[in-house]
């Protein structure tokens, strides 16, 4: 018994003695050397695709800021962390990235859950976050050091609404969502209010989980009920398989879907029967605009392969939070997060960032018409109003409706009698 | 009634591949008591050995054709046999003599290697099995009304009862076979009569891992997306068949993968009417599970066997 | 030195040692000094972890009955709790407050939803062990593997706690705490963890343990020798997940975010690594296993990007090893260091009892080689 106890008070010692760290030092980086930034994401769980993507398009822009000369002289540093998919680890790398890496600003997650997860932990300690495609509304009402570069489920729910209603003149629609996807589950709610205030019926609604192999039973309910369109936000890999099995079950209706299908598999998955489909995305590879076709030429040579929106996301992100800096002229937290926020018109590869008092990006989506294996332009669908300085109307309806208005939690709340 | 014919013509399509993968758990504990968790993963060890020798052999560029189906099939079924006779000797024959807890963990480590070894060496992206049915493309034969059936649902149909037979077959009128039984019936005086248990344990393995490939192929023909976790789930249903059919019996394990396939079908196609919403089709193999085990422990067509001492 | 004082004296180092870790972890630190928050926290999800593992061991190393759905009952745990705080606690919280001061009612209230969190989780575990547990073995791993997805299906099912969204805090339509509060520290997680040890301990070193092991060792014989087999195994399924369901809470409360993304299978699988790698049947070995399994991902987080990714099947690979060279555990069913933790005996040591109720079957600690001989299939 003298042993263990020993045994456990010479560890305890021996933590504090030498782990230990002054309390209350700051954590602005320094003002000479490489400039930190964090990117934490899923990078060997089932969703890894997306993070390596969103990766890549952080690390190229990361590239081409330094190759420029860095960001006031300074370059830029991106260390990454694996949080496989888990809120859990998410939340753990965050700590990491921001104590032991002494990052000074984090890019990330992909999915709105790990960062929801992670986003308390970047506030408590006031390190200004910010989330390449993170969409739930939730994300950033976390507090004021949580941003975000996309577009937000409100908006892209009800783009694909307004586009089935106005331009395919939609009457009838059935919905196929993910049940397990806090993303999927989103646009879902916000095309179905929206579809309805447009004077469009849901004739049936239907749900599957990420992961299953077989969605004839729905497709076949879906079937009975005769819909115009079929609204299927998911992701590419389920969604290939939905669009090859309605094929098969002779169901004539286009489905409707979102940017989660944007990624090269889709086209080995869904192949032909793709054809005639029609998705809201935030840019299109095929935009004429040059610094479009620069990025997408670029990112080519660097990969090999054509980036999709998460790529281009990840990109964006990064860029923004270096115009931020040099806007500041500083890599302090409080300075940066006003930068951040300040954010107006800024020309990204996905459309023109405006950040607005939510610190949600205002920007357009794009519709794009599947034909042939390609993504072909079709329309492009702004935020009502246009993006200005205040926040978009989108944004105040919706979140009053979902009821997530509640003003962004103050960061006080959170305090613990722990930390 | 087109669209109930629809969802019963959908739940044993799905049900098919739950039989042929159910019958490799039913043969293996027939044999070892063994509940082998890593028969879902050579089901996707068999996709994708079946993509790769597309790939490799440029079958895929081929466009459809049932020929270069058949060669992906018995590729893959053979490739599965071996790894599910090297899974037996390297991990189970050493701890055949443990208890079955170490046997069953055995099992779970087993099955979690083969996941993460494809995870780490291939990503856990989904992939695109080639369409060698012309699926895409091709539109469904109509039956009545609104009800049809597409080619690769007839294929996985015939395919699964050839199998089937065959197997059958191979257990009553083979010699293989009578030892099967033999040994199934009892490991020890299987082996006092001169059956080389070993090597039928082996054979038991091979076959039911040739089966369970055959399954990851043909659903990969209708369901084109492979991932190194997609053998997880349907594993467990499939399992969940055999206990449902009787487990250690053949015809049962077709019955019970019928049934589960069917009865998850009908679950997604009509539970909305009931207020079930359709995700709870995972739950639904469990729910029949937890039942089978109360109600009649022994399965649809098993006999109770009394535990000897 | 009397057992009695030996314990007191114990009992007073572990309370200095919380307080004082809790302290270094905390804002302010320790004099002035902490550890960094990233150590602070791995630290408490070990903690976490070694309420997970010693009590699975319970089950599966004591009294031999595999569940792999431990993480089901730690989900259970987990909402239940978490659902309790964000929406029926704060009036209570409030009044105690006013009772007894802010401290004292907020314990009061976090120790009151931990208890219905450990309710919660143990009923669970006696609707699904009543019928599996009336069987062989090999089913209770299915029911508890399909168990853990039917409650993490349930969870999305359920939008006042989130959904898939996750749960933060209240959910709009209905009234509650905007966020969850991080009532879970050191001292509660710490404190928790030594005393699920403890109680494990006793529980295993008396009656009730010895007809366990009784049931682990041979079934047949146990039922023979006339122990209630079924009652026995239900009985330790309970227990087991009830701690799992305190674990759970403590989780919720700890990281202010529950999401079914963290309860999968695969967690489930985390905790039998832990006690396979520290020995079934030993409660110090699962304390190590867990602290191994939780430090070491993020130790290894330096190697290069390949190696890291590799991890997963370095773990399976030594499950495998590990059940062929050694299938009881590495450290098998031995102990270090523990006795002290005991309850006062009564009776000298070496003296056997004679006709005391519960079955003697299998002395503890139980030589490994019983359970090589248990080939009744063969």
């Amino acid at each position: 018994m003298k042993r263990t106890l020993f045994a456990l008070l010479l560890i305890t010692t021996l933590l504090i003695g030498f782990a230990c760290e002054r309390r209350g030092a700051g954590n602005n980086g320094g003002s000479t050397g490489p400039i930190v930034v964090g990117y934490y994401g899923d990078l060997s769980g089932r969703t890894s695709s997306f993070g390596q993507s969103t990766k890549n398009g952080a690390e190229m822009a990361a590239d081409e800021i330094n190759k420029a000369g860095g960001i006031n002289g300074r370059t830029v540093q991106i260390v990454t962390e694996d949080d496989q998919g888990e809120p859990n680890k998410a939340a753990t790398v965050v700590t990491k990235l921001i104590n032991q890496d002494k990052v000074i600003a984090l890019l990330g997650e992909v999915a709105s859950s790990n960062s929801l997860a992670a986003a308390p932990k970047a506030q408590e300690a006031k390190v200004p976050m910010i989330s390449p495609s993170s969409t739930n509304p939730q994300v950033t009402q976390v507090g004021d050091y949580i941003f975000r570069v996309c577009f937000i489920d409100p908006f892209q729910g009800e783009v694909m609404a307004k586009f089935s209603a106005n331009n395919l003149h939609a009457k009838k629609a059935a919905i196929l969502y993910d049940f397990n996807s806090d993303y999927s589950r989103g646009l879902y709610q916000f095309f179905k209010r929206s579809f309805t205030s447009l004077g469009g019926q849901i004739v049936s609604e239907q749900s599957y989980t990420q992961g299953d192999r077989d969605f004839s039973g729905q497709l076949t309910a879906i079937r009975a009920a005769n819909p115009d369109v079929i609204y299927v936000p998911g992701y590419y890999g389920e969604v290939g398989v939905i669009s090859n099995q309605k094929k098969q079950l002779g169901i004539k209706a286009p489905l409707l879907g979102g940017d989660g299908w944007d990624a090269p598999q889709l086209w080995q998955l869904g192949g032909s029967s793709l054809d005639g489909n029609y998705i809201s995305n935030h840019y299109s590879v095929d935009d004429p605009s040059p610094a479009i076709q620069k990025f997408v030429a670029d990112y080519k040579a660097r990969y090999n392969i054509l980036p999709d929106a998460l790529a281009a996301l990840g990109y964006d992100a990064m860029k923004v939070l270096a115009d931020a800096i040099k806007r500041a002229g500083t890599t302090e937290n409080v300075k940066l997060r006003d930068a951040i926020a300040q954010t107006q018109n800024f020309q990204g590869v996905t459309g023109r960032i405006s950040i607005d008092k939510d610190r949600n990006a205002v920007k357009p989506a794009v519709v794009l018409k599947l034909q042939n294996m390609k993504f072909v332009y079709e329309t492009t669908i702004s935020p009502e109003g246009t993006p200005v300085t205040s926040a978009s109307p989108n944004t105040g309806t919706s979140s009053a409706s979902t009821g997530t208005t509640a003003p962004p939690a103050p960061p006080t709340k959170a305090a613990s009698p722990a930390q | 009634m087109d669209t109930f014919v629809q969802q019963l013509i959908n739940g044993l399509n799905v049900g098919a591949i739950y039989a042929l993968i159910a019958l490799g758990y039913t043969m293996v504990y027939g044999i070892l008591r063994l509940i082998n968790f890593a028969h879902g993963d050579v089901y996707m060890v068999g996709a994708f050995t079946g993509y790769f020798i597309a790939l490799q052999l440029g079958l895929a560029a081929g466009g459809p054709s049932l020929v270069s189906l058949t060669i992906v099939l018995l590729g893959s079924m053979f490739v599965a046999a071996v790894v599910g006779m090297i899974i037996e000797r390297f991990a189970y024959r050493p701890v055949r003599k443990y208890s079955r807890m170490t046997t069953l963990i055995m099992a779970i480590g087993v099955s979690l290697l083969i996941e993460n070894l494809f995870v780490a060496r291939i990503g856990a992206a989904p992939r695109a099995f080639p369409d060698f049915l012309g699926s895409q493309s091709q539109l469904p034969y109509r039956l009545f009304g609104n009800a049809a059936i597409s080619k690769a649902q007839i294929i996985i149909f015939l395919v699964s009862i050839a199998l089937m037979v065959l197997l059958q077959w191979i257990v009553f009128k083979t010699k293989v076979g009578t030892a099967m039984r033999a040994v199934s019936f009892n490991l020890n005086s299987a082996k006092l009569m001169g059956i080389n248990t070993d090597l039928i344990i082996s054979l038991t393995f091979a076959i039911g891992s040739a089966l369970a490939a055959a399954g990851g192929v043909l659903t990969a023909q209708y369901n084109p997306n492979i991932d190194p976790l997609m053998g997880i789930l349907t594993g467990l249903k499939a399992f969940v068949a055999a206990v449902l059919g009787g487990i250690g019996n053949i015809p049962g394990a077709v019955l019970g993968g019928l049934l589960i396939g069917a009865a998850e079908t009908f679950v997604v196609g009509y539970g909305y009417h009931i207020g079930i919403a359709s995700t709870y089709r995972d739950a639904v193999a469990f729910a029949i599970l937890i039942l089978v085990l109360l109600l009649r422990p022994s399965g649809l067509l098993g006999s109770t066997v009394q535990e000897k001492v | 030195m009397p057992t009695f004082i030996k314990r007191i004296l114990g009992l007073v180092v572990v309370v200095v040692l919380l307080v004082g870790m809790n302290a270094a972890m905390g804002r302010e630190g320790l004099f002035g000094f902490g550890l960094p928050y990233y150590y602070g926290e791995i630290i408490n999800l070990t903690g976490i972890s070694i309420i997970l593992a010693v009590s699975l061991n319970l089950i599966t190393g004591f009294t031999g009955q595999f569940s792999i759905g431990h993480a089901g009952f730690m989900a259970v745990g987990a909402y239940s709790s978490v659902f309790m705080t964000v929406y029926y606690s704060e009036g209570l919280e409030k009044w105690l407050t006013g009772l007894v001061g802010a401290t004292l009612g907020q314990s009061l209230v976090f120790l009151g939803v931990i208890i219905f969190g450990a309710l919660v989780a143990a009923l669970a575990g006696l609707v699904v062990g009543i019928p599996s547990l009336r069987l062989r073995g090999d089913y209770l791993a299915i029911v508890t593997l399909g168990f853990a997805e039917i409650i993490r299906i349930i969870i999305l099912n359920i939008d006042r706690v989130g959904g898939a969204t996750g749960f933060r805090g209240r959910v709009p339509p209905w009234d509650g705490r905007p966020i969850i509060p991080q009532y879970a520290n050191f001292i509660w997680i710490g404190g928790f963890a030594v005393l699920t040890i403890v109680i494990v301990y006793n529980i295993v070193n008396s009656d009730i343990g010895r007809a366990f092991i009784s049931i682990r060792e041979d079934e047949l014989a146990a039922e023979a020798m006339g122990v209630n087999t079924t009652r026995y195994k239900v009985l330790s399924f309970v227990i087991s997940s009830s701690f799992a369901g305190i674990a759970g809470a403590l989780f919720g409360h700890f990281r202010q975010f529950l999401h079914t993304n963290d309860f999968q299978f695969i967690r489930s699988i985390e905790i039998i690594i832990m006690i396979v790698l520290g020995g079934m049947g030993s409660i110090t070995g699962a304390v190590l296993g867990a602290i191994v399994i939780t430090i070491l991902p993020e130790m290894l987080r330096k190697l290069p990007g390949d190696l890291y990714s590799y991890r997963l099947v370095i773990y399976s690979a030594l499950l495998i090893v590990i059940m062929i060279t050694r299938p009881q555990g590495v450290m098998g069913a031995k102990e270090f260091g523990l006795s002290w933790l005991k309850r006062p005996q009564r009776r000298p040591e070496g003296d056997k009892p004679a006709g005391e109720k519960g079955v003697p079957i299998a002395q503890q600690p139980a030589p490994p080689k019983e359970i090589e001989q248990g080939k009744e299939h063969a």
